[in-house]
Formats: C-alpha cells, sequence, structure tokens
C-alpha cells in the first residue's frame, strides 16, 4: 500500500503543472466541431490549439512550410492545415473525414472531433457526433444558416448530444456586426426550438484573427459572454448513467479453467455490488453478483462504464451479447421496434432486405418492415418514401430474426443504438436509434414446455408446414385453399384455414389499411400459423400479401422447409372479370382506395416454392397439382 | 486499486472494451507488439481486459534485426516473465538481400523489413486482425483512422471507404483475405500514455530513461551508437553524452534527446514543458509530405 500511495502522489504531483488535476477538475470532454463546408471548422479547432499554446515547435516548423505549399491564407499561417491529415484533403482544402483532436488545457482534457461539411460526408459527420456531450456547429457570418448547418445540427440532436454551441464565424468579415450576430442567432434560436434542443449559446468568432476563440476580443465590446474556449472548460459533461438501473452487455464469457466462469463486460448503466440479485436477458434467468474481478483484486462495487468481470452465484446459462440487469428492473425485449434510421449505404435502404444488425453485442438479421416516412431536415417535414438514399434519414419499423435485448436510445446509448451492416459487401450502411418496441415482449419468455411440437406432430401422423397463398384478390385463393383442406381431411390430415376476410372480421378488426395496419395484419397472422403449425398442424393461409418484405417476414418466422409460398397467378384482367365481391367495380369507381392491382401495387413472388395458374384450369386440376407437389416433398 | 486520475479510467475502459470486442469477434486475432511504451501499456490492458485467463492472442514482433540490444532483452524478458506466446517474424528475404537501413535508407528498408514482413507475418500465421499501439495524436492521417480500421486482401487501407464507427459498435465482418487492424489506444495522447505507465508502474525498457550513451550526430539527430556494425563517417566519433529516447524503432533511425530524466517522474516533468513533438525523433515519417498516409495505403502498420 506505501507503494500505491507514493504513486498517488506523483501522478498528481506530476500533473500540477501545466495539466489539469487528475484527480480533480471536469474530466474528459468529447466534442463535435461541425458546420457547412467553408465554415472555417479545421482553422477554427487549429486556432484554439495554437492560441492554447498546444502547438509544439516542429509542427509549427511543417505548418509553416505547408502554409506556403498548400495554404489558402494567403502566405500567412493556415491553421486548417493543423487538423486536415490527408493529402486529397490539403490538396483539396477541404475536410472529407473526421479527425480526432486531443488537448489539454489547465481545466480540462478534451477529445475534439472534426465532421466533415460536405453533404456527401455526412456519415462521417455522424460517425463523429456519436458519443459527444458537446457539439460546436459553425455558421458563416455572411452566409447565416446553411442547409447543412440545419442537417447538422438535427443529426447531433438526434443523436442525443445534449449541449449544442453556435459559433457565429467570420465576424470580422462583416465588421464584428452586431445587428447580423443576432440575427443569425435568432433564426438559428427558432430552428433549435423546432427540434427541441433545450439551449444554445451563440458565440461570436473569428478563427483567422482568434477573436472570442481562447482571448476575449476587443473588436466586439458587445459581446458580454464566455468566449469558446472558457465555455468548453466549464460545460457539464454526459448524463449521469449511474443513478439508472444496471445494464451490462457480456462481451466474453471467461472460463481459464473448470474453476472459473466470469462474464466480461462494461456496464452501461447502474452500478453492481456482490451479493445483488440480477437477471440474465433474454432468458430471465435470475442470480446473484458473487465476484466482481479484475486484475487489481476484487471490487466491492462498480460503475458505470467500468470494464469489469463478474461471477455470479449460480449455474447460469449466460453467452455474448446476453445483458446481465438489475432483477427488479428489466430493459425491454422485443423483435421488432421503431426506430430512426440514417442511411449512409452507397445503394438506398429497401423494406425487406435483410441486413446485420449490431446492437450492444447481440448480432442478428434484421429487415426494414416499414419506412414510415423520411424527415426532411431543412423543415422537419415529414415525407412519404418507399426507399432511403444516401444520407437520408427516416423512421421505420424494424424486425429482428430473433428477439434483441434493448433500451430506448434516449434512455441508454449502448443498448439503444445499432448499426446496419450489408450482407454482400459488408459495409457499414446504417445507423439506426431505437424509439420503442413495437411487441411488448418483456418480461414474456417462451415457457419450455414438455410436450413439443415434434410430439405433437407426431400424434397426428404428419409433418405440419404453413401453405402461403398470395396473389391477386379474386385470383382463386381462398377457392384453392379450402378444396385443398377438403381433400387433405379427407386423407386423414389436420389442417386449419387462416382466411383473410375472415380474419380480420375478428382478430384483425382494429386494423385498417394502411402501411403500418398491412404490416401488422400479416405479422398476426403469420404468428397464429406458427402456433399452429407448433401445435403440429397443417395450415393454410390465404392473404393477398401484396408485399415481399412481409411475405418474408411471415417465412423467417418459421423453420427452413415449413414455410410454402404459393403464388396463385392469374392477370390482372381475369380476376377483374371473375370481381366475386364486386371489389374491383367499386375500386375503379374510387369508392375503394389502397387497393391491390388498381392503386396499389402487387409484388410478384420472385421465387415461390409454387406457382399455380388459375385462368385455364379447373379448381380441381390446380389443387392435384398441389398434392403432387406436397407428396413429393413428402408433407402430404 | 491504483491510483488512475478520472480520464486515465475512461481511456482505460475504453481499451479493454476494444481488445475484448476484438477477441471476441475475430477468428484469429493477434497482438503487434513492438517493445516500445506503447506496446507495453496495450500489453498491460490486454493482461487486464482477460483477467484471470490470459489473453486469448499471441504476440507478434515484426523484427528488422536493427533494434536496439535492450529492447530485444526486455521482450524476452517479458514474454517469459508473463508465459505469453511470442512471435518472431523476420523477413528472411530482405536479410538474404542485405537490406539494412545503413545501406538502403530509411524508406527501402522500412517497406522491406517493416511493411512487408508484417505482410508476410500475417498471411503465414493466417490472423484476420492485427491489434496495435498506434494513437491517433502521432500523425496527422492517423487522426483520422478509426479505431477498426479495414484493410483490403492486399493489406490497402483506403481513407475515402472507411466504415462509419459510430459509438462503440464496430463492424468487424470480413471476407476471405480481409482483415483489420484494431488500435485500442486510439484516444490516447503521448501524455497520458506516461501518466498511466506512472500510475500503474509498468516495466519499460530502460532507453526511455536517461543514461550516458555513446552518440553521434547526424542530419541534426542524435544516434546511439548500439553495437558496430553502423559505419562511423569521416571525422565522427561516438562521445558519452546523457541522453534517452521519446519513441524506439530501429537504432539508426532514431534519435535521442538530451535529457536528464532518469526516472518516470521525471519524464513526465519534461513532457510537460516539451516544445517538439514525440515523432520529431522518427527520420522515417520525415521523408516525404504525406509519408505516413502512403505508407499506411501500402499496408504499414
Amino acid at each position: 500500500m506505501a507503494e500505491a500511495k507514493t504513486s498517488r502522489e506523483i501522478a498528481s504531483l506530476a500533473s500540477g503543472t501545466a495539466f489539469p488535476d487528475p484527480l480533480g477538475g471536469k474530466g474528459l470532454l468529447r466534442f463535435v466541431m461541425c458546420g457547412s463546408v467553408d465554415d472555417g471548422k479545421s482553422t477554427l479547432i487549429g486556432r484554439l490549439l495554437y492560441d492554447s499554446e498546444l502547438v509544439l515547435e516542429d509542427q509549427l516548423a511543417a505548418l509553416e512550410c505547408d502554409s506556403r505549399k498548400f495554404g489558402t491564407a494567403g502566405g500567412s499561417i493556415d491553421f486548417a492545415l493543423l487538423v486536415d491529415g490527408l493529402q486529397a484533403e490539403r490538396e483539396q482544402g477541404i475536410t472529407i473525414d473526421v479527425a480526432y483532436r486531443y488537448f489539454a488545457t489547465g481545466k480540462r482534457k478534451f477529445i475534439v472531433a472534426d465532421a466533415p461539411g460536405h453533404e456527401q460526408y455526412t456519415r462521417n459527420m455522424a460517425t463523429g457526433a456519436s458519443g459527444c456531450d458537446l457539439a460546436v456547429i459553425l455558421a458563416d457570418a455572411r452566409k447565416g444558416l446553411l442547409t447543412q448547418t440545419r442537417r447538422h445540427s438535427f443529426i447531433v440532436h438526434l443523436l442525443g448530444v445534449r449541449h449544442i454551441v453556435l459559433a457565429i464565424n467570420k465576424m470580422d468579415l462583416v465588421g464584428f456586426s452586431r445587428t447580423r450576430f443576432n440575427e443569425i442567432a435568432t433564426a438559428y434560436s427558432a430552428f433549435a426550438g423546432e427540434l427541441g434542443i433545450p439551449s444554445v449559446t451563440a458565440i461570436p468568432v473569428s478563427a483567422t484573427t482568434g477573436d472570442n476563440v481562447v482571448h476575449r476580443a476587443a473588436s466586439m465590446p458587445w459581446y458580454e459572454g464566455p468566449t469558446l474556449l472558457t465555455y468548453l472548460e466549464l460545460a457539464e459533461a454526459g448524463a449521469s448513467a449511474g443513478a439508472r438501473p444496471l445494464r451490462m452487455p457480456v462481451q466474453w464469457v471467461s472460463r481459464p479453467n473448470a474453476d472459473f466462469r466470469g462474464f466480461a463486460g462494461t456496464l452501461a448503466a447502474g452500478s453492481v455490488r456482490p451479493g445483488e440479485r440480477v437477471a440474465v436477458l433474454p432468458s430471465g434467468r435470475t442470480s446473484a453478483v458473487a465476484r466482481i474481478v479484475t486484475r487489481d483484486g476484487d471490487l466491492e462495487s462498480a460503475g458505470a462504464g467500468d470494464a469489469v468481470t463478474l461471477v455470479l452465484a449460480d449455474e447460469v446459462d449466460v453467452s455474448r451479447g446476453d445483458v446481465i440487469a438489475a432483477a427488479d428492473a428489466h430493459p425491454d425485449i422485443a423483435d421488432q421496434v421503431a426506430a430512426h434510421v440514417i442511411w449512409m449505404g452507397e445503394e438506398p435502404m429497401l423494406p425487406g432486405r435483410p441486413y446485420f444488425v449490431k446492437c450492444g453485442c447481440q448480432t442478428t438479421t434484421a429487415t426494414i418492415t416499414a419506412l414510415k416516412h423520411k424527415i426532411n431536415v431543412d423543415n422537419l417535414d415529414h415525407i412519404a418514401a418507399r426507399q432511403l438514399e444516401l444520407n437520408d434519414i427516416g423512421l421505420c419499423n424494424l424486425a429482428f430474426s430473433r428477439p434483441l435485448v434493448f433500451e430506448p436510445y434516449d434512455v441508454d446509448r449502448t443498448l439503444g443504438g445499432f448499426v446496419l451492416i450489408d450482407k454482400v459487401s459488408n459495409a457499414t450502411v446504417g445507423a439506426g436509434l431505437i424509439r420503442f418496441g413495437l411487441r411488448r415482449a418483456e418480461n414474456l419468455h417462451w415457457q419450455a414446455l414438455a410436450i413439443d411440437r415434434a410430439g405433437r406432430a407426431a400424434a397426428k401422423h404428419q409433418r405440419p408446414c404453413c401453405l402461403w397463398f398470395t396473389g391477386l384478390s379474386g385470383a382463386g385463393k381462398s377457392t384453392l385453399a379450402n378444396l385443398l383442406e377438403k381433400r387433405l381431411h379427407a386423407t386423414g390430415h389436420h389442417t386449419y384455414v387462416l382466411d383473410g376476410d375472415n380474419i380480420r372480421h375478428g382478430l384483425n378488426r382494429d386494423l385498417g389499411f394502411s402501411d403500418a395496419d398491412r404490416v401488422e395484419n400479416i405479422r398476426r397472422v403469420a404468428e397464429v400459423a406458427r402456433l399452429m403449425v407448433d401445435a403440429g398442424l397443417i395450415v393454410l393461409v390465404s392473404f393477398i400479401s401484396p408485399f415481399r418484405a412481409e411475405r418474408r417476414m411471415a417465412r423467417e418466422l418459421f423453420a427452413a422447409g415449413d414455410f410454402l409460398e404459393i403464388h396463385v397467378d392469374a392477370s390482372l384482367e381475369v380476376c377483374e372479370r371473375r370481381d366475386p365481391k364486386g371489389l374491383y367495380r367499386k375500386a375503379r369507381k374510387g369508392l375503394i382506395t389502397n387497393f391491390t392491382g388498381i392503386d396499389s401495387e402487387y409484388e410478384t413472388p420472385e421465387a415461390p416454392e409454387m406457382r399455380v395458374q388459375t385462368a385455364d384450369a379447373t379448381p380441381d386440376e390446380v389443387v392435384d397439382g398441389i398434392l403432387g407437389e406436397l407428396n413429393r416433398r413428402e408433407l402430404a | 486499486m491504483s491510483m488512475r486520475s478520472d480520464h486515465l479510467r475512461q481511456l482505460e475502459a475504453e481499451s479493454i472494451f476494444i481488445l475484448r470486442e476484438a477477441a471476441a469477434e475475430f477468428r484469429k486475432p493477434v497482438l503487434l507488439y513492438s517493445i516500445g511504451k506503447d506496446s507495453s501499456v496495450l500489453l498491460h490492458l490486454a493482461l487486464k481486459a482477460f483477467y484471470p485467463a490470459p489473453p486469448p492472442f499471441p504476440l507478434l514482433h515484426v523484427d528488422t534485426t536493427w533494434k536496439f540490444k535492450d529492447m530485444i532483452t526486455f521482450r524476452d524478458e517479458t514474454a517469459r516473465r508473463l508465459g505469453l506466446d511470442l512471435i518472431v517474424h523476420i523477413n528472411r528475404d530482405g536479410l538474404e538481400r542485405g537490406i539494412s537501413p545503413v545501406t538502403h535508407g530509411s524508406a527501402v528498408h522500412t517497406d522491406v523489413m517493416k511493411t512487408e514482413a508484417l505482410r508476410q507475418a500475417l498471411e503465414t500465421g493466417g490472423y484476420d486482425a492485427a491489434i496495435g499501439g498506434a494513437r491517433r495524436d502521432e500523425e496527422a492521417s492517423r487522426a483520422k483512422e478509426r479505431i477498426f480500421s479495414f484493410r483490403s486482401a492486399a493489406h490497402r487501407w483506403d481513407a475515402k471507404t472507411q466504415r462509419p464507427e459510430l459509438w462503440r459498435l464496430f463492424n468487424t465482418r470480413l471476407h476471405a483475405r480481409e482483415s483489420m487492424r484494431v488500435f485500442p489506444l486510439s484516444n490516447w495522447t503521448e501524455l497520458d500514455v506516461w501518466h498511466y505507465v506512472l500510475a500503474e508502474e509498468i516495466d519499460i525498457v530502460p532507453l526511455y530513461f536517461a543514461r550516458l550513451r555513446p552518440v553521434v550526430e547526424r542530419e541534426g539527430m542524435l544516434i546511439v551508437v548500439d553495437d558496430d556494425r553502423l559505419p562511423l563517417r569521416d571525422g565522427e566519433r561516438p562521445h558519452m553524452q546523457r541522453v534517452r529516447f521519446r519513441t524506439l524503432g530501429c537504432y539508426p533511425l532514431t534519435g535521442a534527446i538530451l535529457s536528464g530524466a532518469e526516472t518516470l517522474e521525471e519524464i513526465v516533468a519534461e513532457l510537460l514543458a516539451a516544445r517538439t513533438s514525440e515523432r520529431q525523433g522518427r527520420l522515417i515519417d520525415r521523408d516525404q509530405a504525406g509519408a505516413m498516409e502512403r505508407k499506411k495505403q501500402e499496408g504499414y502498420f
């Protein structure tokens, strides 16, 4: 212990002069510097470093040399060259990628992300803003607020950055005009208010002259607020995650020998002590914490942000991706969520396409089941859209291939943020922020039952499956499903027909025909079908189900081979001529909207297990064909 | 608990998270151990991350055969003391061709004995992730690099197609023959490293401490004559000076600084007063503008 004490004395002694007291002070502040291209971000950071006397002699010599070679400051020192590190950036005089800078003053240590301003690099800007406590948004005093200013403000707010500083730069070029400053600050306040940003601090600066960056400017006596650096030194860092219930995503299961089994991870929220009850999610099994292990010895407690290894009192099955949580306050579990998605892929985001999703330490497959709207970042309007392009932001419903443990992003960034990864290129194509779960599955854990599906199927002497009939209204789905059921029943099979119209009279009578309701309609039916297959039945589903994404969602609920998509194919002309329920006539008259085939698209299945033509065959002939295929597949 | 300041605790936890993530997600990771202070800190963090288990990956040292003798001694002692699996790789082809910093200059030597050698070692070992101690504050192009930095099958780094890296969600997906460089110390500064070495009492190579050493002056740099392979130029005569190193590499390419700092405390104090950056002592970074960026594109760590 004597040695350790010496270290502490030394550590604080050594940092006493030009370095912040490591045991006191305001701690680390992560902030992002953003704004439109040419607003002067890199120059402002360079100025912060230079005026804080943090540019070292050899760096300064290199800077003077580079300023002559690449400089845009007409022979004098171009501070942007301190931070624009890539050759292409220096040559083009722009910032392509987010750069990280580190500096410390007598009061505090800073990590600053210098984010690119060009629209094509918005994804890099979002990268820089994630995990930051504060954002400095730059505006050019001559140009005022630009699209990128608004876009960046929206993104940093979306990403949960709490403090926003509006640095109105190039004040020297507008004659240090108080009126101009007030104009821009007022316009920005209005925009920030619409976004729901609680408070904004506006500071008039000039990065090239250094006014109000580090030193107070004599040029703007009317400004009485803090300089930029003073504001940064005093700002509060991140919200306290410690007061919330324990959340620890398990990163790594440590089993060095038969006697030790520990679960390594970083506490996302809350605290933990030996003896406390915890639950392991998603299984819901509970235990108590036996030890908190570190190489520096066992701990009496650990808090948010600590990287530890927990040993539990009981033999509980825990693997990477599970979340160890307070036993009396679980996070949510859901396999469908609503989330804001920032699209970062070169190819557009398509509902229905499966992506890898990484959330906390969990990785699984996610499909966008619905794109509710796209957001126009200029005026915050919600726009209907079928896909998201690069740099678009939209509100989406996502379905995961297994339930994920999560928290809303506003509550917890670790369990509420996710990335989407393209399954072919492996590129990171999207970032998401979970708003809420669509299926309240928390506290509902799957009960392992004594009689399983195989047992129930064996009792019925059949192989259960789901036959999903899809096609236009009037194509003959219900006719075929009914006839097929009769034939199966006659040969001793246990069956059930789920028919679109009938279900809408009961289980789904609360649903309309909006996109979101259509998704929910299919989801419920698919879930019921799954339960029935589990019960050992052959289930015949007769639903128009016009969208590929929804049919895919249904398919993913079943084991491979249990789901057979049957496309009942008849042309629109044939269906309209049949018009058994008179619906086409009504739709043509405009009495019904969103009618498939008329004003709503039917997406033809690309690879159904069966495709049957009903225009030139009798129902019996078609069912013969289906039965033949079921026999071939040993299903009937 | 040891006496670390708040921000060092934050940095430590972040690095441990990164190390665990690399171990969990890659098929066959390896830790690039270059014997310097950053590698010492990285190794220390790896021991913490997986305790009580040993780090679940071997250590790889790419030996150019021109490292200081003290470095090799320290490397072997460290591996033995901690019972770690250490792999030493030398580019045999380069050795046979007689490549040396003395006869071929820093650019050729570094390309053949470091960059090429690293590629050989990673390919021979079938490693899909190489964990290294590089920091973003070292150099301008490093400041732009991701913590999990993608390399093509040809080991190239492409600054323009870097994967967005949000929060702590690292995309670790790779196709066959592609690989990842992982930098757990990305957010550390040189000063952080020294504060941490001090607070955690981490062993480092004695070359970091000022001693009387035989020195010649070349192109404004103080070169310590570590063995008799360094041909002396006309009029050069090694003389004893009290020097130490801020950064370590191949001895003919690494400049020492005049210093009286013989303890960690004195090193930190000296650093706080310093007016030059640590890479000033490295010849290889100064060769041409954008030197590091180009070397990285070719596969340099």
